[in-house]
């Protein structure tokens, strides 16, 4: 757990107790070198304003703009960022990490 | 998430208590687990392993997020070396509190944005509580003020302890210690002299070896 957790959360429930809508993202899995431990969140709100890291900067505009569609979906969903992966050319990790992060819609 | 969950995991760092979520990656559903009853849940090793590590993990779809209560450092004697101390401590993430009865030193303009107080530890301590989340170091170099904090520590499963002072204070320090009762196993937890030793100069080193300790304590129980 990043020693800024809770700030994350609490802004989450500051934005929800606002009436904004809001999703969490998660790292759950890491392989190989990764920047931001398993554990580390990002919260984003619906206007797509965000707090915390899951990669220090690295795949944090990808996952914003995934959270954004699970905000207005519903639905969570669990994704791969790293070198193997066909999107690293825009958005993979510069450690040549890879990290799984799970974007879930707070409700 | 639902935002009972998001609460229950506020509350729970609220009052200090440790809690698990359990997320299945595939459907979604959640569970918050408090480390009193792990030991009962069907992924019991996992979670006591998860929660004495402090590591988050996934295994066979389960997601397991360890929310420990927040790091807290009690810094007894509101000293030179408590200032450097105090912005690294704080990057680290801990929650600070200041105790020193010589009410010329903790004030907040010395301190700002920490939790002071100018009354004797052995009136403080009782009412903040030390737990494995925290960490204590007396810096005062004076007895009368460092050694109530020192048997309350001791007394308790904080994760570190630690005390200002030459090898010949620490000597002299044990020997009271033991002399009121505390096995030799007792002060052997009081770190002395403070700090690992990368032969650290003036206080803002001194506090990078004292946090180094610290750290290592934490991460290796060492």
């Amino acid at each position: 757990m990043a020693a800024s957790d809770h700030t994350i959360l609490e802004q989450a429930a500051r934005w929800l107790g606002e009436g904004r809508k809001v999703a969490l993202a998660t790292v759950v899995e890491t392989w190989g070198s990764a920047p931001q431990p398993v554990g580390s969140q990002l919260a984003i709100d619906a206007e797509g304003n965000f707090i915390g890291s899951v990669s220090g900067g690295c795949v944090e505009g990808a996952v914003v703009t995934e959270a954004l569609d699970v905000i207005s979906s519903g639905a969570p969903r669990l994704m791969q960022f790293g070198v193997a992966d066909e999107t690293a050319w825009k958005v993979g990790l510069a450690c040549g990490g890879r990290i799984a992060v799970y974007v879930e819609p707070v409700t | 998430m639902r935002r009972q969950v998001l609460d229950g995991l506020l509350e729970a760092r609220a009052q200090r208590r440790a809690v698990a979520l359990i997320t299945d990656l595939a459907s979604g559903a959640q569970r918050l687990v408090p480390r009193s009853e792990a030991a009962r849940d069907a992924l019991a090793d996992r979670l006591e392993e998860a929660f004495r590590f402090d590591q988050s993990s996934s295994h066979d779809g389960q997601f397991i997020n360890v929310h420990n209560p927040p790091l807290r450092l009690v810094i007894i004697g509101a000293v030179h070396i408590a200032q450097s101390v105090i912005p690294i401590a704080q990057q680290l993430g801990y929650d600070i509190t200041v105790i020193d009865p010589r009410g010329a030193f903790a004030t907040g303009a010395r301190f700002p944005g920490v939790m002071l107080h100018d009354e004797w530890p052995d009136e403080v301590i009782p009412t903040i509580g030390l737990d494995p989340r925290t960490a204590l170091i007396a810096l005062t170099h004076d007895p009368k003020i460092d050694d109530p904090a020192l048997k309350l520590a001791l007394a308790s499963d904080v994760f570190y302890i630690g005390a200002l002072g030459s090898r010949k204070t620490q000597g002299s320090r044990v020997a009271r210690l033991r002399e009121t009762g505390f096995a030799e196993a007792d002060v052997t937890r009081i770190r002395g002299p403070i700090g690992l030793d990368i032969g650290a100069r003036g206080a803002p080193e001194i506090a990078v070896s004292i946090m180094a300790e610290m750290t290592r304590a934490l991460r290796l129980g060492a």
